[in-house]
């Protein structure tokens, strides 16, 4: 079954959330026009990426009625987009709201906080601490969120296929760098590696959000992908210029990748997670844990 | 093990730039640019990168020579101007500069020499500051990477701009860039020169040209290689030291002037916010 997705490549404003709820209304609508079931946009769509301390003033709750009243604009259709969270305990994390006639159905909060070289995220925003994917009916199953960086952790996306998503969903505000690499620029390459192979090895279709426009000196590179359950690109926006990207999977396609190419069924999590048990008790010092007698 | 020269994809670097450029001009509120043309390339590939973005009809290119200034680099300017067609001024700096240097007296022909290339520089940005206001124009500085990292330039002189659009390319890359962008010829070919006294030349002066510059500054500070590293590419040693020192004593050039920290919250140390934001756009 053919499920439409749409990626919204658009420029957010930095720091302008009520300018930015209309980009985002009219965004959807538009997504919803070209029949997509899922909408997804940007990290931080709502507010902008370089906020340092405007943080705390373009905060929301998840429950936010402005998030709510966006996502009823189109009724039926699943709206995935970044915002700044403010949670009950006064914790700010950049988080991944995922929602359907106004009801907030998953919500995943940046666990990977790029705090190196040109990113400093970690002293501006707090890290999530759940890994999950969120039920959201058929024919997909389930949808595994997450945020950018999150993707350069292998971890993160392969314990979601593994809670059985049926896609992927990764929004990012990736900035342009490092020119002159074969592919114009490394990061550009790298990502495009790193979801070709989590595709693959996920046996899971992957939809990748990343904005374009301009904050300070950074260029954001947009390239929005649609990859299928095989790796392949089903759909690819252009690089640094605004764009609604409309591609479709197929549920078929990823039922025979997988019965093909079982890899998912076959993988031995008992003993990842026994050798993963004891490689935490040695970073952490702690004494081994004790074999099981066979 | 070799140490190459940083490459570029020039294409890709007009296109990021150009829409830096627009960016910075739609987020403070601005239409305009106004740059000071010397008819060497980086400033001609300044001037080429801003009419692409924002029309020439958008661009004041200021020439600004001093007695000294050879006839060839106002010739070169001119070849700049004509071929974009953008708006250009001519303002020779020699009255605003002598009187001052004459006012105070006292160096040998030396110093007065560092002292000149210092006040011809930041005149420079007196006149440009003074013709962006009457331009309406954010003023886009020429500096580039190597010279930044080398702290060839002068505080509050050329440093001074509002955007640094070609602050991220090595000379090395720039012409590349500029030969992308069509730069005439004559002054891709010619060699580079601050034109601060008759003969001068940036590579004379440095002691070294700027391809072994560009290679030892790429390991250096993108690859992120020791100095013994280098060496054993084969990279010349003492030079290798030479600029990695440079690099250093410069620092200062390139940051902000340290507060002493008294308070709770203190511009530029607890207070941080991006330049770009809701409030800060002209006529917000």
């Amino acid at each position: 079954m053919e499920y439409r997705i749409a990626l919204a490549q658009l420029a957010p404003r930095l720091g302008e959330v009520e300018a930015n709820f209309e980009l985002a209304r009219d965004w959807l609508r538009r997504g919803a026009a070209e029949g997509a079931q899922l909408v997804a946009f940007p990290e931080l769509a709502l507010t902008g990426y370089l906020l340092a301390d405007l943080v705390p003033e373009v905060a929301m709750r998840s429950d936010d009625p402005r998030l709510a009243a966006l996502s009823r604009e189109s009724p039926g259709t699943l709206l995935a987009i970044g915002f700044v969270e403010e949670t009950d305990g006064h914790r700010f994390c950049n988080s991944a709201a995922l929602l359907r006639d106004g009801e907030l159905i998953g919500l995943h909060r940046k666990v990977y906080l790029p705090t190196y070289g040109m990113f400093d995220e970690g002293r501006f925003t707090r890290a999530g601490d759940r890994i999950r994917t969120h039920p959201v009916g058929e024919p997909l199953g389930s949808i595994g969120l997450s945020v950018c960086e999150d993707f350069w952790h292998a971890s993160l996306p392969m314990v979601q296929a593994l809670d059985g998503a049926g896609l992927l969903v990764n929004l990012a505000a990736g900035p342009a760098r490092a020119p002159g690499s074969s592919a114009g620029l490394a990061a550009i390459a790298g990502w495009h590696k790193m979801q070709d192979t989590y595709a693959l090895l996920g046996t899971v279709p992957i939809a990748f959000c990343n904005r374009v426009g301009n904050e300070e000196g950074l260029t954001f590179w947009g390239g929005s992908r649609l990859l299928g359950a095989d790796g392949s690109t089903i759909a690819e926006g252009p690089l640094y210029e605004e764009a609604l990207v409309v591609g479709a999977i197929d549920t078929d396609d990823v039922r025979m990748q997988r019965y093909g190419l079982p890899l998912l069924a076959d993988e031995r999590v008992e003993l990842v997670r026994r050798e993963l048990d004891r490689i935490i008790a040695e970073r952490a010092g702690m004494p081994e844990p004790a074999e099981v007698e066979a | 093990m070799s140490a190459p020269l940083p490459q570029i994809e020039a294409p890709t670097a007009v296109e990021v730039i150009t829409g830096f450029i627009r960016s910075q001009l739609e987020q403070t509120g601005f239409k305009r640019l106004v740059v000071g043309l010397s008819g060497g390339v980086d400033s001609a590939t300044v001037a080429f990168l801003a009419a692409r973005a924002i029309g020439a009809d958008n661009l004041l290119a200021v020439r600004m020579p001093y007695r000294s200034s050879s006839a060839a680099s106002e010739a070169d300017a001119m070849r700049v101007v004509t071929a974009l067609g953008c708006h250009t001024e001519l303002i020779e700096i020699t009255p605003m500069v002598d009187p001052m240097l004459a006012l105070i007296s006292g160096d040998d022909e030396a110093s007065l020499q560092v002292r000149r290339g210092n006040v011809m520089a930041r005149q420079r940005m007196i006149v440009l500051y003074d013709r962006s206001a009457a331009f309406d124009a954010l003023v886009a500085g020429t500096g580039n990477k190597t010279e930044a990292l080398l702290g060839y330039g002068t505080l509050h002189g050329d440093m001074a701009a509002a955007i640094a659009p070609i602050g991220d390319l090595y000379k090395s890359q720039l012409r590349a860039v500029a030969g992308e962008l069509g730069v005439p010829e004559e002054i891709l070919a010619k060699p580079p020169s601050a034109d601060l006294w008759p003969g001068q030349t940036d590579e004379g002066e440095l002691g070294a040209t700027y391809d072994d510059l560009d290679r030892i500054l790429f390991a250096l500070v993108d690859r992120r290689w020791s100095v013994e590293r280098c060496a054993a590419a084969g990279l010349d040693a003492e030079l290798v030291a030479w600029v990695a020192q440079r690099v250093a004593r410069n620092e200062f050039k390139r940051q902000t002037p340290p507060v002493a920290k008294l308070s709770l919250r203190t511009p530029g140390v607890d207070h941080l916010y991006p330049r770009r934001r809701p409030g800060s756009r002209r006529g917000s």
